[in-house]
């Protein structure tokens, strides 16, 4: 390791040195702006010359793992390869240059693409209605319970204060129904990973407004008695919210529609391929059923009997819970889920389905066949599976974050760990229907050499990963102390 | 693993109970519940005075892994909390039993400390769980 690999931005800078080395200089002297307001300390920001910055951010972006340089079996995340053809097409000049403002009557191209972005979203998951305009996952949660909160109001129904959430929930659905003024009731899954029915009949009553729900749930198997669970929470007057972010097993083969559920958050950037990762930027439509369409978030694209298209808002929707972001969601992102949708068509969709659904499969028979124990056996995967470590952990001290670490050494991406938090030593892994044979069948290897070292030589193991520039991180610490300000040694 | 200690009751729900002189009961996390959190890096205690019902969270015990409710063990009132947590929650980790304590709480009544388990019935439990 040289220190020039763990180097910071500032400890490149020179004063005075700044874009390419040989260029004059051109900082002038800021006109017209009065004294008083003019700042009396150096901005402490770093002066590189442009060679250096290149150079720097490069070798980090090297560091990283991607989609574009190795496999990322992240579970519950879907990281599919996202085709360049989608980042081509959403950059477009039409699209590129048109301002968020622009009337409708110069957008006539755009808006016809995110109405029909809408239709297919509808189409695909059997709702009655979308809005694009969420601008990422947590929002488009936020907005669905936001509906059936405003749904009850809506009806005079104020007592219903209670949101149940399974167990095997994504950690944002309780954070969700808390944000909207909601309790949470969790309700436990049973050893075959579906619901607990009697516990949930135990809970539900006139004050439940909603249960949230992933199908296939964050266990990886379909949740069999969605039929069962619908109907007991329709009949207690509660909705059924759908998590989209499991999406990807079911797309073209079963509707959220068809299973009773009233609202729909879809994660565009899982699914439908868009880039994800680093905070975004994310786009997290939503779909509502017939009785909750008054209360979509605004703007939503509509097209008019003369076949023009525009943005419908408050006057359209005076039910409408709101506005969610600026203008109308990030379009750059919907644009990418257009492009990829219309790339696929029905008949694509259903392939998503069938080979992340086959992928998740093999490599679960695979890894059982390599020693490793899955947390529901008798169960068959949707497109992702729970290895579990709990008897190795046992047996040699061999860990979930033991094994993440170690497979970095092998150049792979660790599966999600330590989550769904009701498996034991878990290991929460998705391959995506985007990766070839050869792709699972070196990551099982991976797996199985590791197995075998965990054997042999627990140590190094343990304190993997050993070929990456940064050893294992002291993770209280980190957490603990939290400090990632850069502050000079001396003033610039 | 550590000995789970005889003279303490324990709760489904992995926290042991200590019924001190005055009648104020103290509660903790097991040490097979520290176990399976891994190194805490945060704990949040309830505010003295305040009520808590049994079954219901009253703090939180968040590790390097996960965040995880602890739930009040009997009703009453928080008489005290463990103020050192808050600069080294690791001493629940090194000390489950001891200096690692959370709150306690003045029982309202006390026939909710007969559902409680001894260590012997909470070994079992852990024992059959793993």
């Amino acid at each position: 390791m040289t220190r020039d690999e763990h180097s910071l931005i500032f400890d490149r800078s020179r004063p005075g040195r700044s874009a390419t080395a040989q260029a004059p200089g051109t900082a002038g002297d800021a006109v017209g702006i009065p004294d008083a307001l003019r700042r009396r300390a150096d901005p402490g920001l770093p002066a590189a010359s442009e060679l250096d910055v290149v150079r720097h951010y490069t070798r980090l972006s090297q560091k990283n793992f991607a989609i574009d340089t190795q496999f990322y079996p992240l579970g519950s995340c879907t990281m599919k390869y996202n085709p360049r053809a989608c980042n081509s097409l959403a950059m477009l000049p039409g699209f590129l240059n048109r301002h968020p403002l622009a009337p409708a009557e110069h957008s006539q191209g755009y808006l016809e693409t995110m109405f029909e972005l809408q239709e297919m979203l509808r189409e695909v998951t059997g709702m009655s209605g979308v809005s694009l305009t969420p601008m990422a996952g947590a929002q488009g949660e936020f907005a669905g319970v936001a509906m059936i909160r405003a749904y009850h109001r809506a009806r005079g129904d104020d007592e219903r204060r209670e949101i149940i959430v399974p167990d095997a929930a994504h950690g944002t659905n309780p954070a969700t129904a808390i944000m909207c003024g909601y309790q949470v009731r969790e309700i436990p899954t049973d050893a075959s990973g579906d619901v607990d029915l009697e516990a949930l009949k135990s809970v539900v009553g006139p004050q439940t407004a909603g249960i949230m729900l992933t199908n296939p749930s964050t266990v990886g198997v379909f949740e069999r008695h969605i039929r069962e669970i619908a109907t007991i929470v329709h009949e207690a007057g509660g909705l059924l919210y759908y998590d989209g972010a499991n999406l990807n097993a079911i797309l073209g083969k079963v509707r959220p529609g068809d299973m009773g559920f009233d609202v729909i958050h879809m994660n565009l950037h899982k699914t439908f391929s868009t880039p994800h990762g680093g905070g975004g930027p994310g786009a997290g439509a939503v779909g509502v059923s017939r009785r909750l369409l008054p209360f979509l978030p605004v703007p939503v694209v509509v097209r008019e009997d003369s076949g023009e298209y525009r943005h419908a808002a408050e006057t359209d929707f005076p039910q409408t819970i709101g506005r969610l972001s600026t203008f109308a969601g990030n379009a750059g992102v919907l644009l990418r889920a257009y492009v990829y949708m219309r790339m696929l068509g029905r008949k694509g969709m259903t392939r998503v389905a069938e080979f992340s659904t086959l992928n998740a499969n093999y490599l679960q028979a695979e890894l059982r066949h390599a020693g490793f124990d899955l947390a529901f056996p008798e169960r068959r995967a949707t497109h992702e599976f729970i290895v579990t470590l709990k008897r190795q952990a046992k047996e040699t001290g061999l860990t979930a974050m033991d094994i993440a670490k170690r497979l970095l050494d092998y150049g792979y991406h660790a599966p999600t760990t330590y989550f769904p938090l009701l498996v034991p030593e878990c290991l929460l892994i998705e391959p995506t229907e985007t990766e070839s044979k050869e792709t699972l069948d070196g990551f099982v290897a991976a797996m199985a050499a590791i197995l075998e070292e965990s054997q042999q030589d627990i140590d190094t193991v343990k304190s993997a990963p050993h070929q990456l520039p940064n050893r294992r991180f002291d993770e209280v610490a980190a957490a603990k102390r939290l400090d990632v300000i850069y502050r000079p040694e001396t003033a610039f | 693993m550590s000995e789970t200690p005889q003279d303490l009751r324990y709760s489904e729900s992995h926290e042991w109970v200590r019924v001190e002189s005055d009648g104020s009961v103290t509660v903790g996390i097991t040490g097979h519940a520290q176990e399976l959190l891994g190194d805490l890096v945060f704990v949040e205690t309830p505010e003295p005075g305040s009520a808590a019902s049994a079954g219901e969270a009253c703090a939180t015990v968040e590790s390097v892994k996960a965040a995880s409710d602890v739930y009040a063990p009997v009703s009453g009132e928080i008489v005290a909390v463990n103020e050192g947590l808050a600069d080294a929650p690791e001493l629940v980790n090194e000390s489950p039993y001891d200096d690692g304590w959370l709150f306690r709480i003045r029982p309202a009544e006390t026939t909710q400390l007969d559902a409680l388990m001894d260590a012997d019935a909470y070994d079992a439990k852990v024992a059959s769980e793993s």
